[in-house]
């Protein structure tokens, strides 16, 4: 599996490069190499979410993703997108209703409701609750992250 | 509703919402070693032999060999070691760690390891166990007699599994020695006083030889309460012996199979009935402790002394065992050894009623505990018992005892509904006379020459708000605005022990020590000087004096109550249950901020419909778990249970901080019952008796009816 040629891809914004295997997580590589430690490991298995980026705009577990499959793609972890608008759409109305308890889901919980609020910028609670299944939460509940989500979708209108 | 009452941004939200937090796998790699245990894989042998391959240069192999001081993470008793001792009492028993730089060559070498063993027979079974670590009982008025004189006398046997605490976050510890000697320790954790008192006695050093710090945690539950003394323990021994800084996150896998967890229960109640009074109960608790005694002291300390319920029973005897198995250690989780017996009191009340023929809420209300009543420890009910209040409250939120009536009659079709109600209280603050005789809670107020004030406290930030209520508190008394006072994570260097983080204590026993540490330090406060005042813990002036020994007196100074109620609908072709609503109706006290008090209520209230429902693990005859994954141990997602609602009622308590009562653990104690009940009416009334109750148990009970 080893390559010699450098894996190539742009993190957050900025082109970025990988000498090392194709077959390492992109999880390890974002929190070892690029120190990009807002990305959380919860399971490794592709369970909790709490690794959760964007990749070309989808949302991925980066514990299920091998370096070799992000050559020519565009990462966004909660390190870039904590400076977007969005961002400070979604910060808001978690913060509002203070939606994070431990904090441990939360980069990655941000990231699914930026997926789902793409896709569905006006969503209704259910496309909420199915766009933020894949992430898991122990401390909440889920009622007020959904309901942030629900209030950024509003507060935000036009943006997504 | 109080002012204080009013929500705020909380203050630890910027950095985590940001992902600028530091948890403890985040501090960076360079020049620490990382450490990977080595478990047993038997449930018990002597360990004859650790064949540990050839170490590259930096990496070691250590064991209990490397404990410098006494091999023994001191807890309740003396028995967990830090690294095993001749024999291994279960799967998942640390023999040793591997450490060194490369995580992955870490895990080859730890997987490399060869550990010869002579295998014992181990007791996995809880109902083959016999070795008590802990025996209890206690009980008032004459049980014999009422059961002579008793209408009916009712036998039923109750049953709960593992919970999981499944914090997000796994557990993870890292020690680094410092250049003056001292051992710095840090992580994941609850309690980070229990975690420097077992450092002292594992690295045979005095108070001043360690120095213990919450790191940002990822959640807890009350699984970072005894495990990070055992994990800490051992990097400790690891970064001792090696010199160097040792760094161990657990893997999901090894969590869920290593780490404590909920104790399993056996209930046996039997009922004496007179009328429409139970005139008797005669309780048997048995507790699956594991192999080892860790907390389950106390957790069987709390499960008994709530098992009556809320109800005045004239005479009742109850008897309590933690049994050793050959399996992990269980110890604390949200509720603490009351759940199980709340689940098996509640469920026996529905029971005995549809007996009698009479409605199940009707008979709890006949039944119930007032005001100035004895508790069942002979100790008294001082403040008001709002129960029946909130029972009205949840009716009217849900229309419960319309739908229990509409429920009642046959469903014969694909999809059947019920609805279930149950009525509990948590006990707040430590059992029995622990706040007075082992906690001694102490707390500082610290004010800096630029008027800012720090508080200065042990009680650690784990999801649940403290960083943000006791600054409230304090700012509040003081009338400073709410960013001239901060509450860090606690570092034993710099703060006074005052108490764990548990038992839905924190805000109750330690906010209020800081409401009066704030009075004082207003009353001497002079612009431009830095000023320190400390406030100790002292008991309530009402409360009856606890004796462990007879189990008497008050156990509790005040109670939280509940009053949680589970519509549902079964799939009668995929047993598959379908949560239609889920109401709870909770007295804290006064709430010290709406949001996070409402987060707290909700998000225990979706713990205990999983503990209820999903949340299945067990162990095989070998004693392994083989549920050790987010794949196979599932929890509750954002779809499960859109329908959660949760109502506070407010009985101030006068001793609490503006009259804040325990809230952490208190919404998951009575959702086992509630929801059983539910299950219970949806399949047409038969006696259910565990929990979790699952799909497969649906179609099993579905099975006898047409078999």
């Amino acid at each position: 599996m080893d390559r010699l040629q450098e894996i190539r891809f742009v993190l957050n914004g900025k082109e970025a490069s990988y000498t090392g295997s194709a077959a390492d997580r992109l999880l390890d590589v974002l929190r070892e190499q690029f120190r990009c430690t807002g990305v959380k490991c919860g399971c490794r298995e592709g369970e909790c979410g709490a690794c959760a980026v964007l990749i070309d705009g989808l949302l991925r577990n980066s514990c299920c993703v091998a370096m070799g499959a992000v050559e020519g793609t565009s990462i966004v972890t909660i390190e870039g997108y904590r400076e977007t608008a969005r961002f400070a759409v979604l910060d808001r109305a978690f913060a509002q209703l203070s939606a994070v308890q431990c904090g441990f889901c939360t980069p990655g919980m941000i990231l699914a409701a930026e997926a789902l609020l793409s896709a569905h910028p006006h969503p209704t609670e259910e496309e909420i609750r199915e766009g933020l299944s894949g992430n898991l939460c122990r401390c909440t509940g889920y009622n007020a992250i959904v309901n942030a989500v629900k209030s950024a979708a509003e507060e935000g209108e036009g943006l997504w | 509703m109080d002012t204080i009452s009013q929500s705020v941004v909380k203050k630890d939200h910027g950095p985590k919402i940001s992902g600028r937090s530091i948890y403890v796998a985040d501090y960076p790699s360079e020049g620490v070693l990382c450490g990977r245990l080595l478990h047993s894989r038997l449930a018990r042998a002597r360990v004859l032999r650790v064949v540990v391959p050839e170490l590259p240069e930096g990496y070691y192999y250590v064991d209990a060999r490397d404990v410098p001081g006494d091999n023994n993470v001191n807890i309740v008793l003396d028995d967990m070691p830090v690294f095993c001792r001749d024999t291994v009492e279960y799967i998942g028993e640390a023999i040793g760690m591997l450490c060194g730089p490369d995580e992955k060559l870490v895990e080859r070498l730890r997987d490399e390891c060869r550990v010869e063993y002579e295998e014992l027979e181990p007791v996995t079974d809880l109902r083959a166990a016999t070795e008590a670590f802990f025996s209890y009982s206690y009980g008032h008025g004459d049980v014999d007699r009422a059961f002579a004189e008793a209408d009916r006398v009712y036998d039923e046997e109750f049953e709960t599994g593992y919970q999981e605490q499944a914090y997000i976050e796994p557990q993870g510890m890292m020690a680094e020695p410092e250049e003056d000697g001292r051992m710095y320790v840090h992580g994941s954790a609850q309690c980070v006083y229990y975690i420097h008192n077992a450092l002292t006695r594992v690295l045979g050093c005095g108070p001043d030889g360690v120095r213990v710090y919450q790191d940002v945690t990822g959640g807890a539950f009350g699984g970072k309460e005894d495990f990070p003394s055992i994990l800490g323990c051992q990097v400790a021994v690891a970064a001792h012996s090696t010199g160097k800084p040792v760094r161990c996150v657990l893997d999901r896998r090894e969590d869920m199979e290593c780490t404590s967890k909920r104790h399993p229960s056996i209930c046996r109640y039997r009922a004496a009935v007179k009328g429409n009074r139970v005139t008797a109960l005669d309780i048997d608790v048995v507790f699956d402790a594991g192999a080892y005694s860790t907390l389950s002291a106390v957790v069987l300390q709390r499960g008994i002394i709530a098992a009556p319920g809320v109800y005045n029973i004239p005479n009742v005897r109850v008897r309590g065992r933690a049994l050793k198995t050959n399996t992990v250690p269980c110890g604390a989780y949200r509720g603490f050894g009351a759940p199980q017996t709340f689940f098996a009191v509640e469920m026996l009340m529905e029971h005995i009623a549809r007996d009698l023929g009479l409605d199940a809420l009707a008979f709890r209300e006949a039944n119930l505990v007032r005001q100035g009543d004895r508790t069942s420890t002979n100790g008294v009910y001082h403040f008001p018992v709002p129960l029946p209040a909130m029972i009205d409250e949840i009716d009217r939120a849900c229309s419960y005892r319309k739908k229990r009536l509409e429920y009642a009659a046959e469903q014969s079709g694909r999809w059947r509904r019920g609805i279930g109600i149950s009525l509990d209280y948590h006990g707040a603050g430590f059992t029995g006379s622990g706040e007075r005789d082992i906690i001694k809670a102490v707390a500082k107020l610290h004010k800096y020459r630029d008027g800012t004030v720090e508080i200065l406290a042990s009680n650690g930030e784990i999801g649940q708000g403290v960083r943000t209520t006791f600054p409230k508190i304090v700012a509040r008394e003081l009338g400073l605005p709410l960013d001239r006072v901060f509450f860090c994570h606690p570092d034993t260097a710099r703060v006074p022990d005052s108490g764990p983080t548990v038992a839905s204590r924190s805000l109750m026993v330690v906010g209020e020590l800081l409401r009066r540490a704030a009075i004082r330090l207003k009353a001497e406060w002079v612009n431009g000087e830095e000023q320190e005042v400390e406030e100790h813990y002292r008991e309530p002036e009402f409360q009856l004096p606890f004796s462990l020994d007879r189990f008497e007196g008050d156990a509790y100074p005040t109670y939280a109550w509940a009053v949680t109620a589970i519509e549902l609908e079964v799939d009668t072709w995929t047993g598959n249950a379908k949560v239609l609503g889920a109401y709870a109706d909770f007295d804290v006290g006064t709430p010290i901020d709406l949001n996070v008090v409402t987060g707290q209520m909700e998000g225990g209230l979706l713990q205990g419909i999983g503990y209820s429902s999903v949340e299945k693990m067990d162990h095989d005859a070998a004693g392994r778990i083989r549920s050790n994954s987010f794949s196979d141990y599932l929890i509750p997602t954002a779809k499960d249970v859109p329908n959660l609602k949760c109502m506070l009622h407010v009985e101030e308590y006068p001793e609490g901080p503006y009259g804040a009562k325990g809230a952490g653990e208190l919404p998951l104690v009575g959702v086992p019952a509630a929801y059983l009940a539910a299950m219970e009416q949806a399949l047409g009334g038969r006696g259910l008796r565990h929990v979790p109750f699952t799909a497969e148990d649906v179609i099993g009970a579905l099975a006898k009816e047409e078999g």
